[in-house]
């Protein structure tokens, strides 16, 4: 078999996070895992540490502190500013094998994915990719991570036995963020970082970053599949109406009629809403898992057969080109909703 | 560089629409389910034809899996690819990410390397997206993921492409070789090319390597070389939803929703949990 770079009698009893951060904030997904990373390490009595690389980001240490770190290892450079994978595994796999962690958890995100699958090659190590949900076992110090299988109909455990650090990236919005604490008290390891210009060979030509959706923490989600057509300025009005965003299907998406960050299931966003209003959808397992963190669930198609109607609080059988903008002006005329 | 060497690799993978879980058990039946190309796949085939036709060069189809991969995969070829490698054996069942990158790694040197190696931006069934950047680390060379345009400077040996971030993107530059992944939907993949397809289909298109020609340590391939295992399969559990019809005109039927989103916007959401 073979063997990682180190074995589970060199590991240290802690639980590490990638934290990421964008314009001098911790990234919602971070937060997530350090509220995670604290219900687990508290579970075993092990350390959590977040572990933060960039360049002049050292007050984020005491959010990250405040939000469950026992410990913060930050790694400084210039070099370090903007996200290459280069420069990031190269600083992340030195920080790893100095410190020799149980643990190490990052972020489904462009950024997390592209450190995660190039890592664990590195360290010769398993990776739990795209989790929804973690376990550690206090007694074997086991990491199980849960992955929906094809589908999404069978929840499959994974674990590594004998491979160290247990790395698993996990989708935002699957764990809820906790609250900050901004009294607690933690350390901050400063890691010395041996970075030249010669080691990066990825150069960043331009880098434009927008207004960013994120749709893990819309509190109303209106959704539309491939029953409505391009007619998404119908169901943002609505969303707009009660504060909430819009989603997709992928089949929308895949038609260029919204953007791509904005598909929900098993290959988009997770979301947990207090209201998910579903349109034109037929309700195919690999979408329901996106929304079934959402306390109620209205779904409107046209097929009284469709599935989605399996997964909804409120059903309604009809054509969503009606209904909704009935829904619409019914919320107009009578009620002041709103989610925002 | 005169002769381009562009590699694909591309998956077969059942229809995920055709993958059925019985209501009973809850387990999937992929039994029944055709196959297909894995979708994201084609987008990065077409990528690589779109590159040859401009520059010239070669296009190598590369993939790990039993020998009834082999008709899907010569659809690439009647597309324009020039060459199938089929990376065959049943020691590489039941390979995870590290193995599975590291025979795909073994199989391109096997080739002797590439300039460009092509990925889906993530497998339909599995849709981690991890085999690019895990490949590119094998190879040691440098990667772009989630590409959506893209180019080469053949006289500077580089690769350019537009990188998807979080709210934005990022043109990045890396020196050739290097793994790009595609980003679904990027582009239009073409149709095959009926007046190629007998040469697609005939003898000697495709070449099928073993863990032995590859030269493969069996301890890094398969079971032996994927260090995560599967403990428990469980199934999914069904949130109990109210599955609560609403009938009568779409105007009553709005009249009733907008008093339940009063509510829902009003209340914790235990107490309707309960209700």
């Amino acid at each position: 078999m073979v063997a990682s770079l180190y074995s589970v009698a060199e590991e240290q009893k802690a639980i590490w996070v990638f934290l990421e951060q964008e314009a001098g904030k911790l990234e919602n997904v971070s937060l997530e895992l350090l509220a995670k990373g604290r219900q687990l390490a508290d579970q075993v009595g092990w350390r959590l540490a977040g572990f933060l690389m960039g360049n002049s980001i050292a007050q984020l240490t005491q959010e990250a502190i405040a939000y469950g770190a026992d410990e913060v290892v930050l790694a400084e450079h210039p070099l370090l500013d903007d996200f290459t994978v280069d420069a990031y595994c190269h600083v992340a796999f030195e920080a790893i094998m100095r410190y020799k962690p149980s643990v190490f958890l990052l972020g489904v995100t462009p950024d997390g994915r592209d450190l995660a699958g190039r890592l664990a090659v590195r360290l010769r190590t398993g990776l739990n990719a795209d989790c929804t949900d973690l376990r550690l076992t206090p007694e074997s110090g086991i990491l199980a991570g849960e992955v929906s299988g094809f589908g999404g109909g069978v929840l499959a455990l994974i674990e590594m036995q004998n491979h160290r650090p247990q790395m698993a990236t996990i989708r935002p919005g699957v764990f809820p963020p906790g609250q900050a604490d901004p009294h607690r008290k933690g350390s901050v390891i400063r890691l010395p970082v041996n970075l030249t210009e010669a080691m990066i060979n990825t150069r960043i030509v331009e880098r434009v970053v927008g207004a960013r959706t994120d749709l893990t923490q819309t509190p109303a989600l209106v959704v539309g599949g491939r029953g409505v057509g391009d007619k998404f300025d119908m169901l943002r009005e609505l969303a707009d109406l009660i504060g909430g965003d819009i989603g997709a299907t992928r089949p929308p998406v895949d038609e260029g009629y919204i953007e791509r960050e904005r598909q929900i299931g098993q290959t988009g966003v997770v979301c947990r809403p207090k209201v998910a209003i579903v349109c034109g959808v037929s309700g195919a397992f690999h979408f329901v898992v996106g929304i079934q963190g959402a306390d109620v669930v209205v779904a409107i198609n046209s097929d009284p057969k469709a599935p989605i109607f399996d997964f909804a609080d409120y059903c309604i059988v009809g054509d969503v080109f009606k209904v909704v903008p009935a829904l619409t002006a019914a919320l107009r005329a009578t009620h002041e909703v709103s989610y925002a | 560089m005169p002769d381009l060497h562009m590699v694909v690799c591309m998956k077969v993978v059942p229809k995920p629409e055709e993958v059925h879980v019985d209501p009973a058990t809850r387990l999937l039946d992929r039994a029944h389910a055709r196959s297909e190309i894995n979708p994201p796949d084609m987008n990065a085939l077409e990528f690589a034809l779109e590159l040859k036709d401009h520059y010239g060069g070669r296009v190598s189809i590369l993939s790990m899996g039993p020998p009834f991969f082999e008709p899907y995969l010569r659809v690439g070829l009647a597309m324009g690819a020039d060459h199938i490698y089929l990376l065959s054996d049943r020691a590489f069942g039941g390979a995870d990410t590290l193995a599975t990158t590291y025979t795909l790694a073994k199989g391109i040197q096997k080739m002797g390397g590439a300039d460009l190696i092509f990925c889906g931006e993530e497998s339909s069934d599995g849709a981690t997206g991890q085999v690019p950047p895990g490949l590119a680390e094998w190879l040691d060379i440098c990667q772009i993921t989630l590409v959506s345009n893209f180019d080469i400077d053949l006289a500077r040996s580089v690769a350019r492409g537009r990188h998807e971030i979080r709210g934005g993107y990022e043109i990045l530059e890396v020196p050739l070789p290097a793994v790009v992944s595609v980003k679904t939907a990027s582009n239009e993949p073409r149709f095959m090319d009926y007046r190629i397809k007998p040469w697609a289909f005939a003898e000697g298109r495709v070449t099928v390597w073993t863990k032995t020609d590859l030269q493969a340590d069996e301890a890094c391939i398969g079971v032996p070389g994927s260090p995560t295992t599967v403990s428990e399969l469980t199934q999914a559990p069904a949130r109990e939803r109210k599955r609560e019809f609403l009938i009568g005109t779409s105007e009553e039927i709005a009249q009733r929703l907008a008093e339940l989103l009063h509510d829902v916007s009003q209340n914790a959401p235990e107490t309707l949990r309960k209700s």
